[in-house]
């Protein structure tokens, strides 16, 4: 056999074996340009209240996860049970309320469990431009100092949240817990 | 009831297929003639009952037959008719079903058209066409069945996606896939005349008409898509590099190779290994744009639904096929020898400039397409690649392919003298500089690329004119006799087929420089301005279609005082998907512009958002496709293809007998 037909050879594998590890990817699992960046600025009145101003500050403290909803979202609706667990063992839970009405998102909650700590009410998209809000619901990991640390997309589910998001909390708060002690 | 009949002639004909690529190859192996004959039977069957089921899933649509998962996930009961039964070829399933169907018709077209070869030769074409048949329609049957039912039934079905519901999908895909499959018969034929150790003069003219016909409808599918998404997705966009488009586009610049590489086979016996290398990437191009439309490798706004294990299955098909033919290719290649001779300036040359430059271009989109995934692959970060790469990798490969176009025709095989090309060709030459130069004046500021463009495309067509009065010959011959000459279509097809050609680039070089697009905001009676067309907002109104309600903007178009055209872009709510607003644009065509309004979203008040557009010369660029597809249909029709094949029937028989000793002696 000719050299120049093993190299045809070689070729044709090495785009086989590609193909086959293309395969195990998943293309639609966008990242975010935001993952390792501040927390993008904001300010929208409280859902309960429209007298309060809310602000980035508001989510920032403590590692938090920041979730996007609306009444008119039906995934938001089958996904909160698992953020009900999540806020019953003790991650704080902030949201946008997102392109929603106030009358019947807090109709919704006050029918329903709350597992928000924060809400802010932004009815015309206004921070979801700003944090790259593809579609609801999504869910956003910040660390202790406001810093995006993971974005989901679409709604979250057990498997993710004991692969994915549960291990990240704990890292963090572990680094968290580290700092404080040094300082 | 109905399904499980189309399911069954599914299995039926996948039984068949399987018989198929065994018997006919057994039989040219032993020198059999009623197992190669059994070849024949097989492929009219697998046919008929390929025939059968796409019937079964056809009528299931129309009689709303929800009961079948794949009819309730692309079908609803107030679709309008038309648009039932294109839902068939609307999802994954239905469209691989189409695809085997159209692999089968083509098969039954080789026993239909293949009585005067030689029956080695048709049982070998016929045996690899089985093998490819039964691969897809194994695929079909065990991880993609359409005729899979679902209980309960649902009363209303899903609907098919409103961007579907249009006449380009009547056309699109059926042209497209006839194409693709077609790449399978040209590649059935690389594959005989490597299994067979016979690669002369009489097989490249055998394969010359399919390699044509395949290579027809990959124009007209390509085309079709172009236009379509041109006035659908409501932005003029008309390509985008997209990498499901270029899974299309990648086979069709090899098939455009392989044509022109299969004449110089033809005519001079040259080219010969690479002539079937162009025939196996064909068809590899072929799978592998199958693979990434249906695994989901690649995202694309064309890709199905997708499931790893469909991409498992077709990664399957694509290796087999790969390391398969590569395999045989090896093995065989150096047996078929090498071609005549020829200098460094010939038409040989020139075809060879132009297949290393098509073939360099198809290399370039593939590493294109498939490069996201190769850097996803090793963990280096997601990334496209978009339109600014192809665009300027593909227009220094294709400026020079043009400026071949022109001269290949006129000059002579084997040798020729570069003076004589000069001579013949150099008003041509000055005339097409000059019209191209001056032509961008026409419309506004002079590009240098444009310009050089613009010159290339009526190079090409002057060149073609000047090679048809070339062939008319003298004046003193009568009229008769020197048309005849010229309506040989084989020649005919060529020079229209390169007209076709210059036509599209005409529009595409105008298009990308001249082209003013325009986002403005109307209220009833308010104007906006675009390109020296004036457009107002008359009224707005409700309409109501068959599935769908939407809002209807009538806008009048003024050019300098006189009315041009009353356009009515609509906003569509179709009933299955209401979240989901469709734009039909609305569009005033003619010779040499296109005027276009998209209606865009409600703003405060009673004003809403358009988007204007002036598009020159886009009319040239469905006229240059059809002339493309027209000229390739003149010369696969050629009868130069039958009547040759009726005059070798005597040293057939010499042949015949020669290449069943050889294969007697080989193993």
């Amino acid at each position: 056999m000719k050299p120049r037909l093993i190299l045809l050879l070689l070729g044709v594998s090495a785009l086989l074996g590609l193909l086959f590890m293309g395969l195990g990817l998943n293309s639609r699992d966008l990242p975010s340009p935001l993952v390792g960046k501040p927390a993008p600025p904001f300010m929208l009145e409280a859902l309960e209240n429209a007298e309060v101003i809310l602000t980035e500050r508001d989510f920032i403290g403590e590692v938090a996860l920041v979730n996007v909803w609306a009444t008119w979202c039906g995934t938001c609706r089958s996904e909160k049970p698992l953020l009900m667990e999540l806020a019953r063992g003790g991650i704080p839970i902030h949201a946008f309320n997102y392109r929603d009405e106030r009358d019947s998102a807090l109709r919704y909650l006050n029918v329903s469990d709350n597992p928000y700590r924060t809400i802010a009410y932004d009815p015309k998209g206004d921070a979801g431009i700003d944090w790259g809000v593809y579609a609801t619901p999504e869910t956003y990991v910040l660390d202790a100092e406001g810093v995006i640390r993971y974005k989901r997309i679409g709604p979250l589910t057990r498997q993710l949240l004991l692969d994915e998001v549960l291990p990240l909390i704990e890292t963090l708060r572990a680094g968290e817990a580290r700092r404080m002690a040094q300082s | 009831m109905v399904a499980e009949l189309g399911n069954f002639a599914l299995i039926l004909a996948l039984c068949l297929a399987i018989t198929q690529s065994v018997l006919p190859w057994l039989g040219a192996w032993l020198g059999d003639a009623r197992l190669m004959r059994s070849g024949r039977f097989l492929a009219t069957g697998q046919c008929v009952f390929l025939a059968l089921a796409f019937a079964i899933l056809v009528w299931a649509f129309a009689v709303d037959d929800f009961t079948v998962r794949y009819v309730a996930s692309h079908s609803s009961a107030d679709q309008p008719l038309i648009y039932k039964l294109t839902a068939a070829w609307g999802g994954h399933e239905g469209s691989l079903l189409l695809w085997v169907f159209l692999l089968g018709a083509w098969g039954f077209a080789v026993t239909l058209f293949s009585r005067s070869l030689p029956r080695e030769v048709v049982a070998r074409v016929l045996a690899v066409l089985g093998m490819v048949s039964a691969g897809f329609v194994a695929f079909t049957v065990f991880t993609s069945n359409p005729f899979e039912r679902v209980v309960p039934a649902p009363m209303q079905g899903r609907g098919m996606n409103p961007l579907l519901q249009d006449p380009g999908m009547i056309l699109h895909p059926p042209l497209l896939y006839m194409g693709y499959v077609g790449t399978a018969v040209i590649f059935a034929f690389a594959i005989a005349a490597l299994l067979g150790g016979r690669l002369d003069a009489a097989w490249a003219r055998w394969s010359r008409p399919w390699t044509t016909a395949a290579w027809v409808f990959l124009t007209l599918g390509i085309t079709v898509g172009a236009w379509w998404a041109y006035y659908e997705l409501g932005w003029g966009g008309w390509w985008f590099w997209d990498p499901v488009e270029n899974a299309s586009f990648l086979p069709w610049l090899t098939a455009t190779a392989l044509i022109h590489s299969l004449a110089v086979t033809e005519k001079r016996g040259g080219f010969k290994v690479w002539t079937l290398m162009l025939a196996i990437a064909t068809f590899a191009l072929t799978v592998l744009g199958a693979f990434i439309v249906r695994s989901g490798v690649i995202t694309s706004v064309h890709a199905f639904a997708t499931d790893p294990e469909r991409g498992v299955f077709l990664l399957g098909i694509l290796s087999l096929t790969l390391l398969g033919a590569l395999s045989v290719y090896t093995w065989r290649a150096p047996k078929v020898g090498l071609g005549g001779a020829f200098t460094g300036y010939s038409r040989e040359s020139l075809l060879l400039a132009n297949n290393v430059l098509l073939a360099v271009a198809c290399m370039a989109v593939f590493v294109g397409t498939l490069y996201p995934l190769a850097l996803d692959a090793f963990g280096l970060g997601k990334i496209s690649v978009g339109p600014p790469y192809f665009e300027t990798v593909f227009a220094p490969l294709m400026l020079p392919l043009l400026l071949l176009v022109g001269l290949g025709p006129s000059v002579a095989w084997k040798q020729a003298s570069p003076g004589d090309t000069v001579r013949q060709l150099r008003w041509a030459c000055v005339a097409s500089v000059l019209a191209g130069g001056l032509w961008p004046l026409a419309l506004g500021t002079w590009q240098p690329l444009t310009a050089l463009s613009l010159m290339l495309a009526v190079w090409v067509v002057l060149t073609a004119l000047l090679d048809v009065r070339r062939r008319l010959g003298s004046a003193r011959q009568p009229w008769p006799t020197r048309l005849r000459r010229v309506l040989r279509p084989s020649f005919l097809g060529m020079h229209l087929a390169h007209m076709g050609l210059a036509l599209v680039v005409v529009a595409i070089a105008m298009v990308n420089t001249y082209e003013v697009e325009r986002d403005v905001r109307l209220a009833p009676g308010e104007t906006a301005s675009a390109a020296g067309f004036d457009f107002t907002l008359r009224r707005m109104e409700s309409v109501r279609g068959a599935n769908w309600e939407g809002d209807q903007a009538v806008v009048e178009v003024v050019r300098e005082g006189r009315p041009i055209a009353l356009l009515t872009p609509q906003r569509r709510y179709y009933d299955a998907q209401p979240r989901n607003p469709m734009n039909q644009a609305s569009l005033d065509r003619s010779a040499t512009r296109d005027v276009y309004v998209s209606l865009g979203e409600r703003l405060e008040g009673d004003a809403w958002s358009f988007r204007l557009y002036y598009k020159p010369y886009m009319a040239w660029m469905w006229g240059g496709g059809l002339l493309l597809a027209l000229g390739g249909l003149l010369a696969a029709a050629d009868r130069r293809y039958r009547l040759a094949r009726r005059h070798r029937d005597e040293p057939q028989v010499a042949v015949r007998r020669h290449a069943t000793i050889g294969e007697t002696i080989q193993p």
